[in-house]
């Protein structure tokens, strides 16, 4: 209605009131825009500044020259950056798959099969949620250490899989699918393991892309575990290796390098991001519709 | 018959045992470590750790840097959360606002900052306010105002860090603002305009009463994610610095399980950061429920 009003008095002829409104929030909303971009850009801007540049006062927006050297010495540092790079990359693929397999295969019994004690299970399921990791974290890092895992791949990976939010919105989705598709094939003589991947995985894909996404980019900032995991610099994820490098060259004058680290490491996150637009704003809404 | 129950148990068991292990199993056991003066030794062979009671919740709760960590956690949560508030609920009024053209532009742009959660981004905002070479000096200058050590001075630090954090996350949650004022049907609003409401009313008496349940979940999972802080301060405080000002008690956990790994004592505390993300909780499902 108010769309509407506005609309019409627009195509009449503005009102000054009306107008000056509309510059205002404008401005305000670019003002806003700006200060939320400002602190990424100035971290794609110092990471392409020569040593001398990034002290400069006052500081430019964009550098004089573009210089690579940031770039160049982030790969000749201590900490192996692109063997972090290979890990996080190794750790968080594989986590991913897993995160979205096994879900869905517990959302599948859960919404599509019947077996006893079946509600009760997910409500225990359910009520782990409640579980802040701070908890896990310690008796989770004895069982690692005691089962000689530490900085091991499958120590980073294994343990974040018990991920019941996915099981919870799989099998939200898997709701919506009519039960009388898995009848059909049942009576087909289809297995049921056959049902799971040829009828329901296939349906699947949009929330199997939404979560997908979610939890990629969830295991790629995860910090703390990993932390406490890779304790061997060879098995550092990117965030370690960030973080270790933050570390080393907060007060001299290479913060540059750890710009430039960041960039590399926030750089797949935006590609991501980019690409897969559509799903997030879709997994948002729809993970906020519960509340 | 017995193939109706296996077939259920293959494809629960891979969750099943993962979240037996690594969640069920855990908690058990965090509550028994935090009976016992597990420590470094223990490490070694877990037959060490002597079962002390609950000597170390007493300790905690005469620990004068834990109360502290618990009063920073509070301060940080009590400042966070209305400003998150009512940020985002701003921003998503004025993002649907029916002239605003390029709103897919501006959604995107404002939820850049929650992409880049992390490590990566405390070392940036660490750059910004800087207190002699960063940027938000220089612009507070442009004003005439000196602008302080933000993360040296006990006054500032904290501040920092909820802007951080601000910053972070207005755009996811003006998402879920936006999500929630799509789902208010246009008649409420006419029905309102036809009482006579102006504007700034039906904002007030309308959109605001019936983004209740948004409000709602918005203001319990930044609480709940205000108690973990925990990044933020390690990188851009180096731990929770100047002199333990933003120190929170997830901190506090990592510093004395992984640190001097007193295991003991870090379950206690964590056990109590779960009461009050439990309490939080509870809140929710109280609140939540007069809903509907």
């Amino acid at each position: 209605m108010e769309a509407a009003t506005i609309n019409r008095n627009f195509k009449k002829r503005v009102p000054p009131k009306e107008l000056l409104l509309k510059i205002g929030i404008y401005l305000l909303l670019i003002v806003g825009l700006l200060s939320t971009i400002l602190p990424l850009f100035w971290m794609i801007s110092t990471s392409f500044k020569s040593q001398e540049a990034i002290f400069e006062i006052p500081p430019r927006l964009i550098p004089k020259h573009i210089s690579f050297e940031n770039y160049i010495n982030l790969f000749k540092q201590e900490i192996d950056f692109a063997k972090a790079f290979q890990n996080t990359l190794i750790v968080t693929v594989s986590y991913t798959i897993g995160a979205l397999l096994v879900p869905a295969m517990a959302a599948y019994a859960f919404s599509k099969l019947r077996f006893p004690g079946r509600d009760l299970l997910f409500m225990i399921f359910l009520a782990t949620m409640m579980i802040p990791s701070q908890v896990t974290l310690i008796p989770n890092y004895l069982s690692i250490n005691f089962l000689g895992w530490l900085n091991t791949y499958r120590a980073l990976i294994i343990p974040p899989l018990a991920n019941v939010f996915n099981i919870f919105f799989l099998r939200q989705y898997m709701l919506g699918i009519p039960n009388e598709l898995c009848e059909v094939a049942r009576i087909d003589g289809a297995s049921e393991g056959l049902i799971f991947f040829k009828i329901i995985i296939p349906l699947l894909k949009p929330a199997l892309a939404t979560l997908g996404i979610l939890n990629f980019t969830g295991m790629w900032r995860d910090f703390l575990w990993p932390a406490i995991i890779a304790t061997d610099s060879s098995m550092y994820t990117l965030q370690v290796a960030l973080y270790t490098l933050f570390g080393q060259n907060q007060a001299s004058t290479t913060f540059g390098v750890v710009m430039a680290g960041a960039v590399l490491v926030l750089l797949p996150l935006f590609l991501i991001f980019l690409a897969g637009q559509k799903f997030i704003v879709k997994g948002i809404s729809t993970t906020g519709i519960k509340g | 018959m017995r193939k109706k129950y296996l077939t259920p148990f293959l494809f629960l068991s891979p969750s099943l045992i993962i979240i037996f292990c690594f969640v069920i199993f855990p908690v058990f056991f965090s509550l028994y470590i935090s009976l016992t003066d597990f420590n470094v030794r223990s490490l070694v062979n877990w037959g060490n750790a002597k079962f002390i009671g609950l000597k170390n919740y007493r300790y905690l709760l005469q620990d004068e840097l834990f109360l502290k960590c618990i009063v920073n956690t509070l301060y940080f949560v009590v400042l966070m959360v209305p400003l998150v508030l009512v940020l985002s609920l701003t921003l998503a009024l004025l993002l649907n606002l029916p002239l605003i053209k390029l709103r897919n532009f501006f959604r995107m742009g404002y939820f850049m900052p929650y992409i880049s959660d992390g490590i990566a981004i405390s070392t940036v905002w660490y750059w910004l306010v800087s207190k002699d070479y960063g940027i938000l000096n220089h612009i507070l200058s442009w004003f005439g105002i000196k602008g302080p050590g933000w993360l040296t001075d006990v006054r500032f630090a904290m501040l920092a860090i909820v802007g951080l954090v601000v910053w972070r996350s207005l755009g996811y949650y003006a998402m879920l603002y936006l999500a929630g004022l799509q789902n208010i049907p246009q008649q409420m609003y006419e029905a309102a305009e036809i009482d006579g409401a102006n504007r700034w009313q039906k904002i007030r008496y309308v959109t605001i009463p019936l983004l209740a349940p948004t409000t709602l979940f918005i203001s319990i999972t930044s609480m709940i994610g205000g108690f973990q802080l925990f990044t933020e301060p390690l990188t851009l405080t180096n731990g929770g610095g100047p002199m333990d000002a933003t120190k929170t008690i997830v901190l506090f956990i990592y510093e004395n399980g992984f640190r001097y790994f007193k295991m003991g004592y870090a379950a206690a505390s964590s056990y109590i950061l779960f009461a009050f993300i439990f309490i939080v909780t509870l809140l929710q499902i109280k609140f939540g429920d007069q809903q509907y």
